[in-house]
């Protein structure tokens, strides 16, 4: 009966030392969160106005505002959902619906999709370059380093949507079957509304990286800082110039910290409103 | 003897099997002879010889696991959407050779309705539950669809606690209302067969009779196939009964007949035994 495990005081000492490293961790995290945003928040607000937003750099970026890194930034994620929305979603169907989980192809195609998730930017750069700007002659321009995004964009998306497809209950296929209901009818009003989240989680991180991707658009879509005018033409996204301003530009920091405020601020309302929308759609969809 | 995979479409089984049937299955409306189920190698259902006469209810009854579903899964094509699941023998709906590689799936599974153990109605509004088969199968007329989708609801006796919220989601409707939905989804494309893989079984005691009512008013317009667990409710409802059980992992119909000589004189032990709750 007399066992130095069963004294009162230790178990609960175990608990508070659990308890105290845990906390820890979750307060070493917070504090990291916070002190990164504060520090953008502090050196950038100064900058940041409409003026800063809407118009031209100047000085090599020094003075003046973003208003062409924002359309460039905005069009290339504009072509990067365009072509990895429907890709990737046709892609995860034929993943979950079409092949059965165990077939060599679906496992191969799986596996690729993973390996390619976890493939470091610079090296699509480098593809984006060399198949996109040259083998297809797009040179640098917006569109090649849209559909450069997309090719990084693609495996997120396809796999936590297919995840998602997964995750639907067997039954639901079953009694839309026994209704007769086409593997199309299946898939657009059952499956696909129901798989949403996924998709939508699978989307905002997507977006989330492609807005702050750098190292894949200096190869693609290249550095020109005034306003494109198609999507063949070059132009210089907001994480290209950030980075642009903190390496090259002497005197260009506390235009680079507005230039990330503002790149942060815009994650963060993508975030909310696509998880709005998202819900939206599926309440809309499945009442 | 081999009935093939290569029987056409309305030629009548009789000139294939009747060697092999019992004479009195000729008329019946779903027949079924050495049906064989696989899954992967393991074989699920031996050997099954049973016929269903037009109009009237068919209990099956066993023990778990011993090929029941997979039985009425046959009979709706069901057997398609599992993985490696093979299927062997005879079975014919009328003239229509089940068995056939190029039947219309999606045409017999309008004509065979089915509903399965936990109510299921699809994530949407109870509307959309039964407008989206009567949609699918070409019904696209609002008057129609509208006074399809009241009469169905009327006969599973819902109508009155949903009409006004016919645009609400079904899953937000008690199990039993829910089950219901479910019934009324797979009549409203107005089938000839109907399938039910133990509907009573996951409801309270009152859903479970109101359904059980239904299934009874549906005698003489539809043929029903019913799994249940429940004897009692086998010997209430049902006109005949297959009994199956399970013997070194496959089910196997070990007798079957009008539900009165099932209950009164069974022929073989086991059914004896079961009957009288001494085993399963």
């Amino acid at each position: 009966m007399v066992n130095k495990r069963s004294s009162p005081w230790l178990p609960l000492f175990q608990e508070r030392c659990v308890a105290l490293v845990v906390w820890l961790a979750v307060g070493l995290v917070t504090t990291l969160f916070l002190w990164l945003v504060s520090e953008i928040v502090l050196q950038g607000i100064g900058v940041v106005s409409w003026e800063f937003i809407l118009s031209a750099p100047q000085n090599a970026g020094r003075d003046g505002g973003i208003g062409p890194m924002l359309v460039a930034t905005a069009l290339i994620v504009g072509v990067c959902l365009g072509v990895s929305v429907p890709l990737g979603l046709g892609t995860a169907i034929v993943l979950a619906e079409y092949t059965n989980e165990n077939r060599r192809l679906s496992q191969w195609v799986r596996r690729s999709l993973d390996v390619l998730a976890g493939v470091p930017s610079i090296v699509f750069g480098l593809f984006g370059h060399a198949f996109f700007c040259l083998f297809l002659g797009l040179g640098f321009s917006l569109l090649s380093g849209g559909m450069t995004l997309a090719c990084m964009v693609l495996p997120l998306l396809i796999r936590s949507t297919e995840e998602s497809l997964r995750a639907i209950p067997r039954e639901y296929r079953l009694s839309a079957a026994a209704l007769g209901l086409s593997r199309w009818t299946t898939v657009t009003r059952l499956l696909i509304p129901l798989a949403l989240p996924g998709f939508a989680a699978g989307l905002i991180l997507g977006v989330g990286r492609a807005m702050a991707e750098t190292a894949a658009l200096l190869f693609t879509s290249g550095y020109v800082d005034r306003f494109p005018t198609s999507l063949l033409d070059s132009g210089r996204a907001l994480s290209v110039h950030i980075w642009d301003l903190a390496m090259n530009v002497p005197g260009g920091n506390s235009h680079a910290y507005a230039s990330a405020l503002v790149l942060v601020g815009l994650l963060f309302a993508i975030n909310l409103t696509s998880s709005f929308i998202a819900d939206q759609w599926k309440k809309h969809a499945l009442t | 003897m081999k009935v093939g995979l290569v029987q056409e479409e309305g030629r009548t089984w009789s000139s294939y099997t009747t060697s092999s049937l019992p004479s009195d299955t000729r008329d019946a409306h779903i027949c079924a002879a050495q049906l064989n189920v696989w899954y992967g190698d393991k074989l699920a259902l031996h050997d099954v010889t049973l016929a269903v006469d037009r109009g009237t209810i068919a209990a099956v009854v066993g023990p778990s696991g011993c090929g029941k579903t997979s039985f009425l899964m046959c009979i709706n094509r069901l057997t398609d959407m599992i993985p490696r699941c093979r299927v062997s023998g005879a079975l014919h709906l009328d003239h229509l050779n089940l068995m056939s590689p190029t039947i219309d799936v999606l045409a017999l599974r309008r004509r065979v309705g089915m509903v399965f153990q936990k109510p299921n109605p699809f994530p949407l509004s109870v509307w959309d539950n039964l407008a989206l088969p009567l949609k699918e199968h070409g019904v696209r007329k609002r008057d129609e669809l509208r006074q399809r989708i009241e009469t169905v609801l009327r006969e599973v006796g819902l109508w009155n606690d949903v009409k006004d919220r016919l645009g609400h989601s079904a899953l937000a409707l008690s199990g039993g209302q829910q089950q219901r939905v479910c019934l009324a989804r797979a009549l409203v494309l107005s089938p000839e067969v109907l399938l039910l893989d133990e509907p009573c079984s996951s409801l309270d005691p009152l859903s479970s009779g109101m359904i059980e009512d239904l299934i009874v008013s549906l005698r003489g317009r539809l043929t029903i196939v019913i799994v249940t667990h429940h004897l009692a409710q086998a010997r209430r409802i049902a006109d005949s009964v297959a009994v199956f059980w399970a013997q070194a992992g496959a089910g196997w119909l070990v007798e079957s007949g009008p539900t009165q000589q099932i209950f009164d004189s069974p022929q073989h032990p086991i059914t004896a035994a079961y009957i009288q709750g001494h085993r399963g």
